[in-house]
């Protein structure tokens, strides 16, 4: 029989905001001192109070609408009661059936809801021993759930790295999958081909932190549970663990029913509500987004798909490429294949800089053979003696001719063949 | 004369005319509290830098006078337990923001009081240090949960104090104990370091031996706080302004007077004598008709503060603070299971959403009322104090005596219990409770206040 995987992802990605969702401390904590960045709030002391991030509200907003979500006009705060040793309330907040964003779309996969919600503490394992890391409790979380439209790890991959760019681009993560600020979460089903209806289990993945793993858990998935279903089992709906090593998943917990997590409405934070003028006026700071800046390099410098593509792939990127053009210097495609092909290191190398030097490069090709053999011919004339050192095998002389001629070539030239010619006449 | 047996407000005029000096007042206190702690089990920290703190303080409004605090409100460096084993060391490191505006003003925490656990309860019998008694009658209950706070009035052991109210807390001890509690609107005080019970319906407020006290002391906590997103950004009047503004002119409606289960009681004549007083006053008088059934409200109380009980206290899983579940008394274990139970899948609908339904029902009573009524008054309680022990085996002990505060608690309106008579017999009081429109805690005062005037009891 033939069969069709049905995926849909979950990601959370955290927030890059100064301050941690529902108190002032540090969301940076990344390699810092354990417990060093909490609070009452964020250790749930008694009396602790959440007190809403409005900026991590606004960015999730702002992710929503350039993920073409709608903003419902009204939304709030859940908790989700549930235990674990790092969550310091024992309970959760988050968003349950009023998330900020629902309903968009990136590419071909549609997005089933964003919300956001607090990031827990952390367990650290060692010498027989769990000790609690809070410096995470409380970090902003933002949660993209799509609708099961991937049939593929391929096409999983693409999404997830659209995902990655647009989050990016907004500027409102690192995304950064080795510090665990992108997270992301396949869940996997197979189904006959020509089904229309949902298979009755699925699985999630969890601990993947490339996209290419993504990819793979989702090839020996799928493979797994064709050969289950070939034997005539289902598999068992369960999450899973990425082991990297053996690219592989291995089985974590059995999820026999769904987990009953108490949502009732979070009392600490009023329900929020906002009208359009508020959503319009996020909307106006959206940045262009990979995609439509994409189109319009190709359309208006006239870029082949690829090197759009490449020049695109980082707002930091395409913001500098567009520097250079604005000089007017350098054709476009000239300056694409030269950032391309030269791998400029954007950070060091101003924009400035970068045009002069494709300029000068660009006169080297420009100056005739015969005006660089007159010149280097005028320069042995003028320095005899440095031309006898040379000859008496004084070779380092030869930087000092080279430097002569470019002098008088005004900086125009490359070195190398200035060298080579040099030789050919002394 | 005994200095602890000032009022606050006699208390900072005779500091600041320097009549009696702050030495004088912490020894009167302190030989209180010597006196009659033992017995009484009123405190369950007392602060022995008290008087050294309020020397620091003199220069401030409230001049360092000795304030007494439920010990369900954190105070920096000095134990915190919310009468509870599971917190019987816990020493916050944080001031709750009541507590840090009580010390802006001058004030001084004297000690912290003892109350039912968490605050569950309306007795403070289901403290885990023991019960506190009555001073009026040790042989009785003081109320709850904020019962060591209004007991340290009663007792002198303070000059006024601090606790907190979800449906009743406030407003019932002060009634058993023939004091006056104020429990302001939901939002007007900040809960942030106030161990939380209920937080949808949980509101720190005053108990004083005067109207005036209560609102001196409400003057100092008041406000927006950037800790508490649930408090108001509506504008804090002087609660003392108005205080003579008398009730001439007001509309008053009565309720509860005829309900089945008061008719014919002491708390139901009071209320009716209270009337007349307003209506001599120069208020309009009449019996509220379409108010909603105050039993009703119990259901509803009970399920949404169950339900938000088993989420705050899910926190104290015994990886802090050193005690862990096993520590919870029968009425936390209670509270949790029915708690959890009314959240879970299938069953949520049934309860908790349909009780906020309910709950909703209430509000929109309210505001219908306060269209046609300035204030409303009832009975605080439907009776005395209640004898030491009378909460064994009787779990909704507290939901049935705080029946007719848990209406307009679960509505979040703001409402003050007044001494309105004593039993001669037993030296026991009942309280005549005045409920105002959200915010409008002014005008409540000032009828509880010329209310005060003319009952001697």
């Amino acid at each position: 029989m033939n069969y069709e995987p049905v995926i849909g992802m979950e990601i959370h990605v955290e927030l890059a905001t100064r301050s941690k969702m529902f108190c002032g401390c540090p969301s940076n904590h990344f390699a810092k001192v354990p417990n060093t960045q909490t609070c009452p709030v964020c250790l749930a002391m008694p009396g602790g109070l959440p007190v809403p991030n409005k900026k991590a509200i606004e960015w999730t907003i702002k992710l929503g609408l350039a993920l073409g979500c709608e903003i419902p006009l009204f939304s709030k705060f859940d908790r989700k009661n549930y235990f674990y040793p790092d969550l310091p309330k024992g309970y959760q907040i988050s968003q349950y059936d009023q998330p900020l964003a629902i309903h968009g779309k990136l590419g071909d996969v549609r997005i089933h809801r964003v919300h956001l919600e607090e990031d827990t503490g952390k367990l650290v394992h060692s010498n027989n021993m769990t000790l609690i890391d809070f410096n995470r409790s409380g970090v902003p979380l933002v949660e993209i759930v799509t609708e099961p439209d991937i049939r593929s790890g391929d096409q999983a991959k693409e999404f997830l790295k659209k995902l990655y760019q647009v989050v990016r681009y907004l500027g409102i993560s690192d995304a950064d999958m080795e510090k665990g600020s992108m997270r992301l979460e396949p869940n996997i089903s197979v189904r006959p081909m020509g089904s229309k209806t949902l298979p009755k289990y699925k699985v999630e993945v969890k601990n993947i932190n490339s996209f290419n793993f993504v990819k793979k858990a989702i090839e020996y998935e799928v493979k797994r549970h064709i050969d289950l279903l070939e034997q005539g089992r289902t598999p068992v709906q369960e999450t899973r663990g990425w082991m990297e090593g053996n690219n592989e998943t291995v089985s974590q917990r059995i999820k026999e029913e769904a987990n009953d997590y108490r949502y009732f409405p979070e009392p600490d934070i009023p329900p929020m509500r906002w009208d359009s003028v508020f959503v319009n006026g996020i909307k106006a700071q959206l940045p262009e987004l990979p995609e439509a800046r994409n189109t319009r390099f190709m359309k208006e410098y006239a870029l082949n798909a690829y090197d759009s593509g490449l020049l695109t792939d980082s707002r930091e990127l395409a913001d500098y490429f567009e520097e250079c053009v604005k000089l007017k210097s350098v054709s476009p495609k000239k300056l694409a294949n030269w950032i391309i092909n030269k791998k400029v290191n954007i950070d060091d190398v101003l924009p400035a800089t970068l045009v002069k030097s494709i300029v000068q490069a660009s006169a080297v090709a420009t100056i005739s053979d015969t005006e660089l053999e007159n010149v280097i011919q005028r320069v042995i004339g003028e320095n005899p003696k440095a031309v006898a050192d040379y000859k008496k095998g004084k070779t380092q002389v030869l930087g000092f001719l080279i430097g002569m001629v470019m002098k008088q070539l005004k900086g125009k030239g490359n070195p190398e063949s200035i060298k080579k010619t040099f030789q050919l006449y002394i | 004369m005994k200095l602890n047996t000032l009022t606050l407000k006699d208390t900072l005029n005779k500091l600041q005319h320097k009549e009696i000096s702050l030495s004088e007042l912490y020894r009167d206190v302190d030989e209180a509290i010597a006196d009659h702690n033992e017995k009484l089990n009123v405190y369950l920290t007392v602060n022995n830098e008290a008087v050294k703190e309020a020397r620091k303080q003199q220069n401030k409004p409230l001049a360092g006078v000795p304030v007494a605090v439920k010990d369900n409100f954190c105070t920096k460096g000095m134990r915190t337990t919310a009468a509870t084993n599971v917190l019987k060391d816990f020493i916050p490191p944080f001031d709750a923001t009541v507590i840090s505006r009580l010390k802006e003003a001058g004030g001084v925490v004297v000690g912290k009081t003892n109350m039912d656990a968490w605050a569950h309860g309306s007795s403070t019998e289901t403290s885990d240090f023991g019960p506190t008694k009555n001073p009026r009658n040790p042989d009785y209950l003081p109320g709850g949960s904020s019962g060591g706070s209004a007991a340290a009035v009663a007792a002198d052991m303070c000059i006024a104090a601090i606790g907190s109210e979800t449906a009743g807390s406030i407003r019932q001890p002060a009634s058993w104990c023939g004091v006056v509690g104020l429990k302001p609107t939901y939002g007007r005080v900040s809960r942030y370091g106030v161990a939380a019970m209920a937080s949808s319906t949980d509101s720190p407020g005053a108990i004083g031996k005067t109207v005036e006290d209560c609102a001196i002391l409400l003057n100092a906590i008041a406000g927006k706080d950037p800790y508490d997103a649930t408090t108001s950004p509506q504008p804090v009047p002087d609660f003392t302004n108005g205080l003579k503004k008398g009730v001439k002119g007001l509309k008053i409606g009565v309720c509860y007077t005829e309900h089945p289960k008061l008719k014919g009681t002491d708390a139901s004549r009071a209320v009716v004598a209270a009337a007349k007083t307003f209506e001599r006053l120069g208020a309009t008088v009449e019996p509220v008709s379409e108010i909603m059934d105050p039993s009703i409200a119990i259901g509803v109380y009970t399920i949404v503060q169950r339900s938000e009980v088993s989420s705050n206290l899910a926190g104290y899983n015994g990886i802090r603070y050193d005690y862990g579940r096993a520590f919870f008394g029968d009425e936390a274990k209670r509270r949790i299971m029915l708690g959890t139970f009314t959240l879970s899948k299938g069953y949520a609908d049934k309860y908790y959403v349909t009780a906020q339904k309910v709950r909703s029902l209430y509000i929109e009573n309210y505001q219908k009322l306060f269209g046609r009524y300035d204030l409303l008054i009832g009975p605080t309680s439907p009776g005395y104090a209640q004898k030491l022990g009378a909460t064994k085996d009787n779990p909704m002990f507290g939901e049935l005596e705080d029946m007719l505060l848990e209406p307009s608690s679960i509505s979040g309106l703001p409402g003050i219990s007044v001494p309105s008579h004593r039993d001669p017999k037993t030296n026991l009081y009942l309280g005549l409770n005045i409920v105002a429109n959200y915010w409008q805690e002014v005008s409540m005062i000032a009828a509880a206040y010329a209310f005060e005037q003319e009952v001697k009891l």
